[in-house]
C-alpha cells in the first residue's frame, strides 16, 4: 500500500466517524430550539450541506479555469468529481429544506429567492454532468464542461441578486450578517461547525473516490486510443509500434 | 459553400496587412457571410418566427386570459417565447459549418477565433432581434396590451435581453455542435444559464406594460449587469473555444 492509499483509507474512516459524531451532536448535544423544537435539528445538516456544496462548485469553476489554461485532463477529472459531489450535497439541501418547511411554513415549497436559486443551481449541475454522456470527443467535452462550469458559477450570484430584489421567505442569516437579536446559541454554533467539518470530510472522500474512477476511465481511453493508432502498423512491427507516437488526428 | 468560405478568406486576406489577424475585418466578414447565407433562404428566420408565434398561441389556449390577466402573465409569456425561439435559432449557427465541413476552413483563415465567434454572435443578435420585432406587435394585438407609448423602453429591454441570450447562446452553440442529441443538450445547458435574463427582462417588460407604465430602472440595471458579465467572460473564453 502506498502512503496516499493509506492516507485516503484513514480519511474514509475519519469521515465516517466524524459523520456519526455529528449525528450524535445534532440529536443529543445541540439545545432544543425555543419555538420549533425537534424539527429545528435538521438545520445543521441543511446549512452544512449548503456550505459544502458552495465550496464544491467553487472547486468546479477553479478546476475548469485551470483546465482551459493548461489543458491537463486531471483538472477536468477534478472538476467532474467536485460537481458530482456538490450535486449530492445540493440534493441534501433540497430534500431537508421541504421536510423542515412543511411543518413550519405549512407548505413543502415556495418560489422564494433562496429556494429558486438552489433549484436553478441543482438543474445547472445536472446539465453539467450530462455533458460527458452526450459529447463523444473527450477533448471537446472537457472544454464545454469547463466553460459551462464557469458560466454556472458566475450565474449563481446573478440569480441570487435578481430574485432577492423581488420576493423572500427563507429564514434570515444566523451566522454572518445576522441581526443582533437572532444570534445562534454558542452550542448550536459549535454543533453547526462540527457538522460542517463532517460534510467537508465526506466531500473530500467522495471527490477523491470519483476522481480515481475518472482517472481510470481516462487511462482506459488513452490505452484504447493507442491500440487504435497502432492497429494498422500491426503487420510489420507487432507489439509496441505506435505506442510511442500517440498523435491525435487534428484538423490543423 | 466552399467558394463562399474562399471569398471570406480572400476578403480577410486582402484587408490584413501584417501577419497578426486583426479583429474588425474578420468580424465583419463573418457577420456579412452569416447574414448573406441567411437572407438567401431566410429559412431560420421564418422557422423561428412561426415557432415563436405558435408558442404565443398555445399560451392563449392554455390560459385563456382576460385583458387584465394578460397584462400580468404577458411579459413572462413573451420572454419564454423569445427564449425558446433563441435556443432554437442558435442551434444551427455552428451546425451549418459542421455539416458543410467549413469550420476547419474558417479556422485556417487568418481570422482571430474571437472574430469568428463575435461575428456569429452579432449575426444571431440581428436574427433574434428581427424575430422579436415581428412578434411584439402580434403579441400586443392578440393579448390586448398597449405598447405604443412605451416603445423606446421596450426596444431597450429587448436589445439588452437579446444580447444576454445570444452571447452565452453562441458559445454553447459552438461547443455543442458535435454532440449527440445536441437539439436536447443546447436548451438543457442554456435555459438555466439564462435564468437571470428571463427574470430581469420579464420584470422590466411587466413594469413597462403596467397601467400606468413605470420605468424599470432596477430590472434594467440587472439586465445590463448580466450582459456585461456574460460579455466579459465570453471575451476571455473566445480564444480557447475553437482550438482543437
Amino acid at each position: 500500500m502506498t502512503p496516499t492509499r493509506i492516507f485516503w483509507l484513514a480519511a474514509k474512516i475519519v469521515a465516517a466517524l466524524w459523520m456519526a459524531a455529528a449525528g450524535y451532536a445534532i440529536f443529543f448535544i445541540a439545545p432544543d430550539e425555543r419555538t420549533m423544537h425537534e424539527i429545528q435539528r435538521i438545520f445543521y445538516m441543511h446549512v452544512a450541506s449548503a456550505w459544502t456544496a458552495g465550496i464544491a462548485f467553487l472547486v468546479v469553476a477553479v478546476a475548469g479555469l485551470l483546465y482551459l489554461v493548461k489543458r491537463d485532463p486531471r483538472y477536468d477529472w477534478a472538476a467532474i468529481s467536485a460537481a458530482e459531489s456538490g450535486l449530492a450535497f445540493t440534493t441534501v439541501v433540497l430534500v431537508t429544506g421541504p421536510i423542515w418547511a412543511k411543518p413550519i411554513w405549512g407548505i413543502w415549497w415556495t418560489w422564494d429567492p433562496r429556494l429558486t436559486w438552489t433549484f436553478v443551481l441543482w438543474l445547472m449541475y445536472i446539465a453539467y454532468l450530462l455533458i460527458g454522456t452526450l459529447v463523444e470527443d473527450r477533448n471537446r467535452h472537457g472544454v464545454l464542461r469547463a466553460v459551462y462550469g464557469l458560466f454556472a458559477f458566475i450565474n449563481v450570484p446573478i440569480v441570487w441578486f435578481s430574485i432577492r430584489w423581488w420576493r423572500g421567505q427563507h429564514p434570515s442569516p444566523v451566522v454572518a450578517g445576522a441581526e443582533p437579536g437572532s444570534r445562534l446559541d454558542p452550542t448550536m454554533w459549535a454543533v453547526l461547525f462540527f457538522t460542517w467539518g463532517a460534510t467537508l470530510a465526506l466531500f473530500a472522500v467522495l471527490m477523491r473516490g470519483r476522481y480515481r474512477l475518472e482517472a481510470i476511465r481516462g487511462a482506459t481511453e488513452e490505452l484504447r486510443q493507442q491500440a487504435e493508432d497502432s492497429a494498422p502498423a500491426h503487420s510489420d512491427a507487432p507489439g509496441l509500434s505506435g505506442a510511442d507516437t500517440p498523435v491525435r488526428a487534428s484538423l490543423i | 459553400m466552399a467558394s463562399q468560405t474562399q471569398s471570406v478568406r480572400e476578403q480577410t486576406l486582402s484587408s490584413v496587412s501584417d501577419s497578426a489577424p486583426r479583429l474588425w475585418p474578420g468580424l465583419w466578414a463573418i457577420f456579412a457571410k452569416e447574414v448573406r447565407t441567411e437572407f438567401r433562404t431566410r429559412e431560420l428566420l421564418v422557422t423561428t418566427a412561426v415557432f415563436a408565434l405558435t408558442v404565443v398561441f398555445m399560451f392563449s389556449f392554455s390560459f385563456d386570459p382576460t385583458s387584465e390577466e394578460s397584462r400580468r402573465i404577458g411579459p413572462g409569456l413573451l420572454w419564454i417565447a423569445f427564449l425558446f425561439a433563441g435556443t432554437l435559432m442558435l442551434e444551427p449557427a455552428f451546425l451549418r459549418e459542421q455539416t458543410n465541413d467549413t469550420l476547419a476552413a474558417l479556422r485556417l483563415a487568418p481570422i482571430a477565433p474571437t472574430a469568428i465567434l463575435l461575428g456569429k454572435t452579432l449575426a444571431n443578435f440581428l436574427f433574434l432581434a428581427i424575430t422579436e420585432a415581428l412578434l411584439v406587435p402580434v403579441f400586443a394585438v392578440f393579448y390586448n396590451v398597449s405598447v405604443a407609448n412605451v416603445i423606446p423602453g421596450l426596444v431597450l429591454v429587448c436589445l439588452l435581453g437579446t444580447l444576454g441570450i445570444v452571447v452565452p447562446g453562441t458559445i454553447f452553440s459552438a461547443l455543442t455542435a458535435q454532440a449527440r442529441m445536441r437539439e436536447l443538450l443546447l436548451p438543457l445547458l442554456l435555459l438555466p444559464i439564462l435564468t437571470p435574463i428571463l427574470i430581469a427582462a420579464t420584470e422590466a417588460t411587466a413594469a413597462l406594460l403596467s397601467d400606468p407604465p413605470e420605468w424599470p430602472s432596477m430590472a434594467l440595471k440587472l439586465l445590463a449587469g448580466a450582459d456585461i458579465i456574460f460579455l466579459t467572460v465570453a471575451y476571455f473564453l473566445f480564444d480557447s473555444l475553437l482550438e482543437e
